[in-house]
């Protein structure tokens, strides 16, 4: 059972009045993050929509040391800090507990521009947490494509919907045999606290994905942001797992889907209310892009319940 | 969280507002009816601003940027959104 919302702690690492839009899904996920890692963390951010969203100086929206580094150095510039943390209390500077080092990027910085460093650092197993905050597109400079970006999803630079299904980007993280990966989504913030606390008591590199529905990239009514992301996970589009060691457990309401129990809804409803997904459904072809787009699902369900029993 | 000294520092601090008085932007403004509510506390874990008080259910309206998030996940239907006056 996840905690319940009544049991969160009362800390808030997000400060009210930052520059984020509002809606936002991602100071709606950090919020929840920052409850579970506590005050003693050091935060990186690659260029995104978080760094644009903490203010302007001399005020700062995040309550922690916050470090901006190069878009493609997300994991190389963590490795770098945990380290140099480990000697600094090696040699006596650094009194108490250590801090949690983690890197906080969107979907870009991590499917894309920040992969190779990401894949190092994961085969180093250098003590940090990465968060991937998936809004499913470059939100922060204009929505394009990304590898995050699924199929049939309009963004500038697919203006007739994306011909090719995105990666799963969190299983590959789990086949670099790192000890925690997890993911969650905002609707879930129960789910997502109990993540973050498994995460932070874990040595080792740890990845955490977060499903973040941008109503700007994704054309959607701004209140809507979290029946969005509740609508994704009962539609099977986004599947809620973690694995501790390479085995892999889904949680609520995504284990429900993979052991037979529930159907998915049909992604009919969930496409519908996206106007990203628009041009699609207005083409002459609307109902075989909508049955590829459901393939892409009851695959990527099919492969997960294959794939999580494999326990060696 | 600590305040800006009168130097120049060329470092941010941890402050609110950094975004300046968010509550400008907003179009329509929550209004939480006290007599519905259960404080069940689904606005205050879903607001991405944490603008909303836990215990009282008061909404920090300096910040509120108007997402309307709070209304649509309340459960007993005691926010609303009213039109900002102009």
């Amino acid at each position: 059972m996840a905690t319940s919302i009544k049991k969160l702690p009362d800390t808030e690492q997000v400060l009210s009045g930052n520059g984020a839009c509002g809606g936002c899904p991602a100071t709606m996920a950090l919020r929840i993050v920052g409850k579970a890692l506590g005050s003693n963390a050091i935060m990186l951010l690659t260029p995104s929509c978080s760094v644009a969203s903490m203010g302007m100086t001399p005020k700062l929206g995040y309550n922690w040391p916050c470090i901006n580094i190069t878009f493609a150095s997300a994991g190389s510039s963590a490795s770098g800090i945990t380290h140099a943390v480990e000697i600094m209390k090696e040699k006596g500077r650094l009194q108490g507990e250590l801090p949690t080092v983690f890197s906080w990027v969107g979907d870009g910085g991590t499917y894309d521009i920040g992969f190779q460093a990401l894949s190092a650092a994961a085969e180093r197993n250098d003590n940090m947490i990465h968060f991937c905050y998936n809004n499913e597109a470059y939100s922060n400079t204009g929505v394009q494509r990304s590898g995050a970006t699924p199929r049939g999803s309009f963004t500038t630079t697919t203006p007739t919907g994306k011909r090719q299904p995105k990666k799963n980007m969190a299983l590959l993280m789990m086949e670099h045999n790192i000890p925690y990966v997890a993911t969650a989504t905002v609707a879930y913030p129960g789910d997502l606290y109990d993540k973050v606390v498994k995460a932070k008591n874990i040595p080792g590199m740890k990845y955490i994905e977060i499903l973040a529905p941008c109503y700007l990239g994704w054309q959607f009514d701004m209140p809507e942001t979290v029946q969005m992301s509740r609508m994704a996970v009962r539609s099977g589009a986004w599947l809620l797992w973690e694995a501790e060691n390479g085995k892999i457990s889904f949680n609520n309401p995504s284990s429900h889907i993979i052991s037979g129990k529930k159907d998915p809804a049909p992604v009919d409803e969930y496409v519908m209310k996206q106007g990203r997904f628009n041009r699609l459904l207005k083409g002459p072809d609307a109902t075989q892009r909508i049955a590829e787009i459901q393939g892409d699902i009851d695959r990527e369900i099919a492969f997960m319940r294959e794939r999580a029993k494999i326990t060696i | 969280m600590q305040s800006v000294t009168k130097t120049y520092r060329p470092i941010s601090w941890p402050m609110k507002g950094s975004g300046g008085d968010t509550g400008s932007w907003r179009t329509h403004r929550p209004v939480v009816d006290h007599q519905i509510c259960n404080k069940c506390q689904f606005c205050w874990v879903y607001c991405p601003e944490a603008v909303i008080d836990r215990k009282e259910i008061i909404i920090d309206y300096t910040y509120c940027k108007g997402c309307g998030v709070c209304a649509v996940e309340c459960p007993t239907g005691a926010i609303t959104m009213v039109k900002e006056d102009e």
